[in-house]
């Protein structure tokens, strides 16, 4: 029977109740999936070896591999052996390492976020691996990685230490209640793939196997290019260029539709009865993060230039603790804009007009013109290099950067804004990225304003919000000098007055 | 040059020993670049570097005797009922605000020319660690009765503060 009690708010009991919880081990399923995982991951090199040695005597070879199967699978079994964990009422302690001896100790009241992973072989083997996110007043991530438990348990643990209503230790809450969804995939979403940065990574990745292939069979990639391109000289350059330009594209845009499909399948926005969100994806790997509602601080609009191009958006949460992570607090896919704003007013509960659509005021004309001129001197002075380095070529092809860097610099000024609506801080900046940041004014916890002699000269001043939350503090770039008083007098509650 | 502040400097100003304290870790920062140099000229290095060894030192010297005083006006903190309030910086000035509900720690660091010249700085750290306000070169005995005080302060407010 568990009794729902107030969360005991840093109650300092050093070895309070259940110093005697039973110590548990990870999954012994573990012990397969080591060796396998490692064995699958070594499996192109031992087929090299084995296949490429030179003469038939020779059986050293043979007898190394057999050594690094065996060595793969002791130290496995080694690490399972020595690693133990608990988790006592107010805190999750984890033991681990054979020769190096490491405890991790983490107090719950700590804990924000629980992410369980599931990759191939832990899917296999019905395993997950837990991530706990913690973090102090350093601003480091404190957490611990449980890898792995069984699914079931990893699901207890989930609740368990998230549901700080329930922290009776080595028992879960009541059975959960069934959870509401705020959003799932959409696949008309995939279009949006080819205009991340993971069509990028596409390339990356595709090209990087391809040569990983290739020399693992032996052949220089560098010969196939050089013989490839001898070849092709002859039917011009320009045509060649126009062949690998295309190619990089399909490649990139097919690798970013894969990657789409990898990271967002099933996706599954929810909120828990035991008050997280939660979100689920992923094909091969399984994903499920959760993020404590009472630790959430705000939310983010990621807007990268392509995605703004083509209208689509996405929202994170910015939770108090959430290291700035690519990854962590990703609520959503790319997804059209008025998605984004919807998922963004019901993870707060905020109409968006206070949040992501605030009417943002813009900065002043000075504010403009040092985009322009931190944009433009040293791409003038990178010019001048250039044509001290070659009149040729590379000085005039430089000269493309100058209107490139001016239209980058303009499209900065422009996003720049600021707006306090009730009960947020809003800010936004960027350009190649942009970034509209909402902000609870409550976990504003402190301000720095700074000034340089050339912000001086301009009457500008930058203003950081500093809080707890994502990257620790969000500025407000190039503010009037007279609004900057005003901005903290209006934001803050208890804060300094004029 | 006029320059209207975004706010109004804060109310103390720090200990007129600081710019003794200052002056003394210019020093010893040029003493460090400088010996390096002139051991190697002594022993017999290129000539050059007579020139850049006479650079660090004029350039040194005219920053030690000029910035200290500037950092002694500039400096100034002040700690409210509501906020801890710091204002520093010579070329690029840092106005810091940390409303007092939000401080988790409060440090007193006395570095090795501190002690000597009995000085102490004080830093109020808050769940973020973008946040932290540092006053330095306080007095010893304004360092302690102040760390007392926010201490209490601090104390006195509940909460994880984030």
């Amino acid at each position: 029977m568990t009794v729902p009690v107030p969360a005991p708010t840093g109650t300092p009991s050093a070895h309070g109740q259940g110093a005697d919880t039973p110590w548990r081990r990870l999954d012994p399923r573990m012990l397969a999936i080591t060796p396998i995982a490692g064995l699958v991951r070594l499996l192109p090199a031992f087929v090299i070896v084995l296949f490429t040695g030179r003469g038939d005597g020779d059986l050293s070879r043979v007898w190394a591999s057999v050594g690094a199967v065996g060595l793969v699978v002791v130290l496995g079994a080694l690490r399972w052996r020595f690693t133990r964990y608990r988790i006592t009422g107010d805190r999750v302690e984890l033991h681990s390492g054979w020769l190096r001896r490491q405890r991790r100790s983490v107090p719950r009241d700590r804990i924000r976020t629980v992410d369980l992973t599931s990759r191939l072989e832990h899917r296999v083997f019905g395993l997950s691996v837990v991530k706990v996110g913690a973090a102090t007043g350093s601003g480091h991530d404190d957490g611990l990685t449980l890898n792995a438990v069984g699914r079931a348990e990893a699901d207890r643990l989930r609740r368990e230490l998230l549901d700080r209503t329930a922290a009776t230790p080595g028992r879960a809450g009541p059975e959960p209640l069934p959870s509401s969804e705020i959003a799932r995939l959409d696949w008309a979403w995939i279009r949006f793939a080819p205009l991340t940065f993971s069509s990028l990574a596409g390339v990356g990745i595709v090209v990087g196997t391809l040569f990983n292939l290739l020399d693992d069979v032996g052949v220089d990639a560098g010969d196939i290019g050089a013989n490839a391109v001898g070849d092709l000289a002859r039917a011009g350059l320009v045509a060649v260029l126009g062949a690998v330009a295309a190619t990089v594209l399909v490649v990139a845009v097919l690798g970013s539709l894969v990657l789409f499909a990898e990271r967002w399948f099933a996706y599954r926005l929810t909120r828990e009865p035991d008050g997280t969100l939660r979100v689920r994806r992923g094909f091969l790997t399984r994903r499920s993060s959760s993020v404590s509602e009472r630790r959430l601080r705000g939310v983010e609009l990621v807007e990268p230039i392509l995605l703004r191009a083509g209208r689509a958006a996405q929202t994170r949460a910015l939770a108090a603790g959430l290291a700035r992570d690519t990854q962590r607090g990703v609520l959503q896919p790319p997804v059209p804009r008025a998605e984004a704003d919807r998922v963004a007013a019901a993870v707060t509960g905020a109409d968006p007009t206070r949040t992501t659509r605030a009417a943002l005021h813009a900065h002043p004309a000075a504010a403009r013109r040092r985009r322009l001129t931190r944009a433009l001197v040293p791409t003038a002075a990178v010019v001048t290099g250039a044509f001290l380095l070659d009149a040729h070529v590379v000085g005039p092809v430089s000269l493309l950067l100058l209107p490139i860097m001016a239209a980058v610099a303009l499209d900065r000024a422009r996003n720049l804004g600021h707006a306090v609506t009730p009960g947020y801080l809003v800010t936004r900046q960027g350009s190649v990225v942009r970034r509209t940041v909402a902000l609870q004014q409550g976990s504003i916890i402190g301000w720095t304003v700074r000034q340089s002699p050339f912000q001086r000269w301009a009457g500008v001043v930058t203003v950081e919000a500093v809080t707890a939350a994502g990257a620790g503090a969000y500025r407000i770039l190039d503010l009037a000098t007279a609004d900057a008083a005003a901005l903290i007098a209006a934001t803050t509650q208890d804060g300094i007055r004029r | 040059m006029t320059t209207a502040l975004p706010l109004r400097p804060p109310a103390h100003q720090v200990s007129p020993r600081a710019v003794r304290w200052w002056r003394l870790r210019d020093a010893l920062t040029v003493l460090a670049l400088l010996v390096p140099q002139v051991v190697v000229v002594v022993l017999g290095g290129p000539g050059w570097l007579v020139v850049t060894a006479i650079a660090t030192a004029v350039v040194g010297a005219a920053y030690a005797a000029v910035v200290p005083p500037l950092l002694y006006r500039i400096h100034r903190w002040e700690v409210t009922e509501e906020a801890v309030y710091t204002l520093s910086g010579w070329l690029v000035r840092e106005w810091r605000i940390a409303p007092i509900s939000r401080v988790q720690t409060v440090d007193t660091q006395h570095g090795p020319l501190q002690q000597l010249l009995k000085l102490a700085s004080v830093t109020v750290t808050t769940a973020s660690a973008k946040g932290p306000v540092t006053i330095r070169g306080l007095t010893a005995g304004d360092a302690a009765e102040l760390a007392r005080v926010l201490t209490e302060t601090t104390q006195a407010t509940p909460g994880d503060a984030t």
